[in-house]
């Protein structure tokens, strides 16, 4: 269970260079693929492969690319999502802060599948240090020969630029990234069209995650079909997990998919279990997005089979009992954490990062942000609960993008299962003060 | 030609035609509210999610419901779609969630608002709105700014529809407003102080659903539901000069486009769209400036229309009591029983 | 920068400015809108002023409008002036349950200001923001470019101390 495709080299010095990279077996991946495949048979490996989307949504990336439309003498464009933005999650930053060159090989693999002359990798403005680790591995790349004009002597030509955002979770939304990248606000398009017959300068566009395309490249290694032997049924592969809260060892972990939770919470490989020893409270398994799940729940099924991380297991049960593997931000809470005001700071968070566009999101979000903090405030009553549960029903589906899910499902889950600490709050406001929000600092 | 059921009225509709278009082609009560939607500006609607409706079966092949509801001005019909807005309880039960989201942040102020009568949000809130507001925290309040010296914008009356942004990129050159600052904040601005200067910025008061851009040539004159609506038209070198005048006794009060029942700008004879152009709209306002075609057309259920005054007013009556009955911060209007008789409200 | 005529991109900064319009296909340089604004705001003193705003529109022979509409829209963009250094302290989540609100309190009560606010000599501005991807090494601030991570009180301390006296501004570019 401790295979590694994407970080095998990451502890090796220096690995974001080149050199090092290639003495590390870096790009002959792409050289093998450009001189003895083409763009079908990379199409079909990754169709083999069974890979899913690893930015949140799991669709499965040979479907997507093969809508890709190809209208004779127009432009295609592969466009990469580094606008890692969902709280929880920071496994894009590692990855392309410590091998930027598997995401670029990725990126010059896939477009070669999709027949793109030009890809931009667009990354959160926040990341502007990794944007320049990636600018200096592209200018590498193409100092090497490996983008530009005629890459190895294929005859395949391929630009690849850096994109810097400026401030926007929506912006990982793929429409309002491909405005974002256009130079407007990141308002999410109306679909249809989808981008993959109207997309970036309304060209046939395919967006896809960093963990996505850097997965390529072992795919392309090992052959789809091997690839798909690694995980647990449809969860084929590995996948990148952002850990962090009460864990002893928070960081980025590469598991292969159908690990126990229990493992990856408990084992010294992983998490290294909570801090302090103290019991788990819950776990929101897959970014600020997905459902939270209480302990019981989370290390167990409600069937009582083990929980195991993949795009099935986590979510057995539908929303009822289950959640979802989502982007893989693993975020952990301890005994002693107060679920409502880990809500509100998700509330504040999507309140914050609503575009306003559509008006279930645009009034909901600051309308669930303000009753959660009346209620922390102590000034909550049980129809504030209620009210909230309702509100977010209405967000839910009712949007033009999936922020309204986003923003609803955190209220949702936590009402869901924590509604006893929620009522807690209401009927016994002076013992707010005394509930110990979260981990204190020493020092 | 697609069919599609609508309610379970089928209908037959040209490849292309969106859900709203083609319950438009029905009629009647199943036509979804649009606020956003103008049919005249390309790429509009999607926005405000009034439209909504419930997909119960993709097209004869792909029967498949679609899992959300959809906006119906931006979907287009399939072959075998069946479509469910108002035989819905589930999609009416939405549709009522989206006009509560629209009224948390709007400050009711019906009675001091120029749109009132003809307003969409108005008469959304009517017809989908709750008796009481479930939203207690302080609104969203902004200034009311002038853009330029002919319009007036009170942004919290705004929806966010961005008709007014569209109207100024497709039909004038230049826009110089747009919609600044992000989420619960955005707002149409110029950012820095500017008028909107070109011939045919006006029409974004007509295209405006609710009272957020009035003209100010016409700001506080009278109500419209005391004015008469007659077309007229005149030679114009800048527009179709095709419009309709609002007339209190002799007087003309205001100029606008003509608008149809779904209060969209109406067209051309030659099928252009008839925006009119500010001359028309703020500086002809003489009936020896016109060639009078006669009176408007104007749906009968609008409070506007001739010889329904009475039972429009006692509704408004009502229903503004019970919107202001619901205002929590502080505004306290008392209107005594005739109060909006229009006999008394000139005495 | 108090005048128009003063705000013109260094001879550096504009020749990163065109070659970046390279980067799109011909007539999309609008694209290149964000990396301007950024290249701008580092340029003219950590803020976009309605002038300099203006001046990118004619760089990138745009209206003025699509400027204000994307700047106003991107929370990194300032358009009001900032102190010299911009503390952004990570508050989502995981910063909040390692203790960011520790964190933040420690520098209001240091710097004497509020989230918000920046000090009276015009040295900090101190915002509170949402997650910046930093959740395995939380708590954390950015300041600038640079993220500073797994912070602990005194570890803040010392990271005060040090940006008061290189006196900088600080900048994402």
């Amino acid at each position: 269970m401790s295979k590694k495709l994407l970080l095998k080299n990451d502890h090796i010095p220096n690995i974001n260079q080149l050199a090092v990279y290639r003495q590390h077996g870096g790009y002959a991946v792409l050289e093998n693929t450009l001189k003895n495949s083409n763009p079908e048979n990379v199409l079909e490996e990754v169709k083999k492969s069974g890979l899913r989307g690893r930015g949140g949504a799991g669709f499965p990336t040979g479907l997507k690319w093969s809508f890709l439309a190809r209208p004779e003498g127009v432009s295609r464009y592969l466009v990469c999502n580094a606008d890692e933005s969902e709280p929880g999650t920071f496994k894009d930053r590692y990855l392309m802060e410590r091998i930027p060159h598997l995401l670029i090989e990725g990126m010059i693999l896939s477009s070669f599948a999709l027949g793109a002359k030009t890809s931009y990798i667009y990354i959160r403005g926040e990341y502007f240090y990794v944007a320049r680790i990636l600018e200096v591995a592209i200018a590498e790349a193409y100092a090497a020969g490996l983008l530009g004009k005629n890459i190895m002597g294929s005859g395949f030509d391929h630009d690849c630029y850096v994109q810097v955002g400026a401030g926007a979770y929506i912006c990982g939304e793929e429409t309002a990234l491909l405005e974002s990248l256009e130079g407007k606000r990141g308002n999410p398009r109306i679909k249809p069209p989808f981008p993959a017959v109207a997309g970036l300068y309304g060209c046939p566009t395919v967006v896809n995650n960093v963990e996505t395309i850097a997965a390529v490249v072992p795919i392309l290694e090992l052959g789809g079909d091997e690839y798909a032997k690694i995980g647990i049924g449809k969860s084929t592969g590995t996948k990148l997990i952002s850990a962090s809260g009460h864990i002893n060892k928070p960081g980025v972990y590469e598991i292969e998919l159908g690990l126990p939770v229990e493992e990856f919470i408990y084992s010294e490989q992983y998490c290294g279990g909570i801090r302090g020893g103290r019991k788990l409270k819950a776990v929101v398994a897959g970014g600020s997005s997905v459902p939270i799940l209480p302990t019981e729940l989370i290390l167990k099924t409600a069937n009582g089979e083990p929980r195991l991380m993949s795009y099935e297991s986590l979510g057995d049960g539908g929303f009822a009992s289950g959640t979802m593997l989502g982007s893989g931000g693993f975020i952990v809470m301890d005994e002693d954490t107060s679920i409502v005001k880990n809500l509100y700071t998700f509330a504040r968070f999507y309140h914050h990062e609503s575009c306003g566009q559509c008006s279930p999101c645009r009034e909901g979000t600051g309308w669930m942000e303000k009753i959660i903090h009346k209620i922390l405030d102590g000034h909550g009553t049980m129809q504030d609960i209620d009210l909230l549960w309702d509100i977010q029903s209405k967000i839910e589906g009712k949007t033009i993008c999936p922020l309204g899910e986003a923003a609803a499902w955190p209220v949702a889950a936590a009402i869901r299962h924590f509604r006893s600490e929620f009522e807690s709050y209401v009927q016994n406001p002076e013992n707010i003060k005394d509930i110990k929000h979260y981990y204190r600092l020493q020092n | 030609m697609p069919l599609v059921t609508i309610d379970d009225i089928p209908v037959e509709v040209p490849e292309g035609t969106t859900i709203l278009e083609a319950a438009r082609m029905i009629g009647g009560d199943i036509v979804p509210p649009a606020m956003c939607f103008h049919s005249k500006l390309k790429t509009s609607g999607g926005y405000c999610r009034t439209c909504i409706v419930k997909v119960e079966q993709g097209s004869a092949k792909d029967p498949r419901p679609m899992p959300k509801p959809v906006a119906s001005c931006r979907t287009t019909v399939m072959d075998g779609m069946v479509v469910r807005n108002i035989t819905s309880p589930e999609n009416l039960e939405a549709r009522a969630g989206v006009v509560e989201m629209l009224l948390i942040n709007h400050p009711l102020d019906c009675p001091v608002c120029d749109q009132a009568g003809e307003c969409h949000l108005q008469d959304l809130g009517y017809e989908h709105g709750k008796e009481a507001t479930r939203y207690e925290f302080a609104r969203r309040e902004f200034e009311p700014t002038d853009i330029g010296d002919k319009i007036k914008l009170h942004m919290n009356r705004c929806i966010l529809c961005y008709r007014c942004v569209k109207v100024a990129d497709q039909i004038t050159d230049g826009r110089c407003h747009g919609i600044i600052n992000r989420g619960e904040v955005a707002e149409i601005s110029t950012y820095i102080e500017k008028a909107i200067d070109n011939d045919f910025s006006g029409n974004v008061i007509d295209v405006c659903p609710v009272g957020a851009l009035t003209d100010k040539t016409f700001r506080f004159k009278s109500r419209v539901w005391f004015t008469k609506p007659v077309d007229a038209h005149r030679d114009c070198t800048k527009c179709c000069g095709n419009v309709r005048l609002w007339y209190q006794g002799e007087e003309v009060l205001r100029v606008t486009a003509r608008k149809d029942q779904w209060g969209e700008v109406e067209d051309n004879a030659d099928g252009s769209t008839a925006w009119i152009c500010n001359e028309c709209r703020y500086d002809k306002k003489n009936t020896s400036d016109w060639t009078i075609e006669g009176p408007s057309k104007i749906d009968r259920h609008s409070v506007i229309s001739a010889n329904h005054y009475e039972t429009s007013l006692r509704n408004i009556k009502a229903d503004t009591l019970k919107m202001m009955g619901s205002v929590p911060h502080g505004v306290k209007v008392e209107l005594g029983t005739g109060a909006l008789d229009p006999n008394n409200l000139h005495k | 920068m108090t005048t128009s005529e003063q705000i013109v991109f260094s001879k550096e900064s504009l020749e990163v400015v065109q070659k970046m319009m390279l980067r799109y296909p011909e007539g999309k340089h609008k694209s290149a809108l964000i990396p301007v604004l950024h290249i701008a705001q580092a340029e003219f003193g950590g803020w976009l002023s309605a002038p300099v705003m203006d001046y990118v529109a004619s760089v990138l022979k745009i209206q003025p409008i699509e400027v204000y509409e994307v700047a106003s829209f991107y929370s990194m963009f300032n358009l009001k002036p900032v102190g010299k250094c911009l503390i952004e302290v990570c508050r989502t989540s995981s910063c909040w349950l390692c203790g960011a609100e520790d964190i933040i309190d420690h520098i209001e009560n240091k710097l004497n200001i509020k989230v918000g606010e920046t000090t009276a000599d015009g040295m900090f501005t101190l915002k509170a923001v949402e997650c910046l991807g930093s959740c395995g090494t939380a708590p954390m601030m950015q300041v600038g470019a640079d993220y500073h991570e797994n912070l602990t009180l005194s570890k803040v301390d010392a990271l005060l101390e040090k940006f008061k006296s290189e006196d900088k501004q600080s900048r994402y570019c």
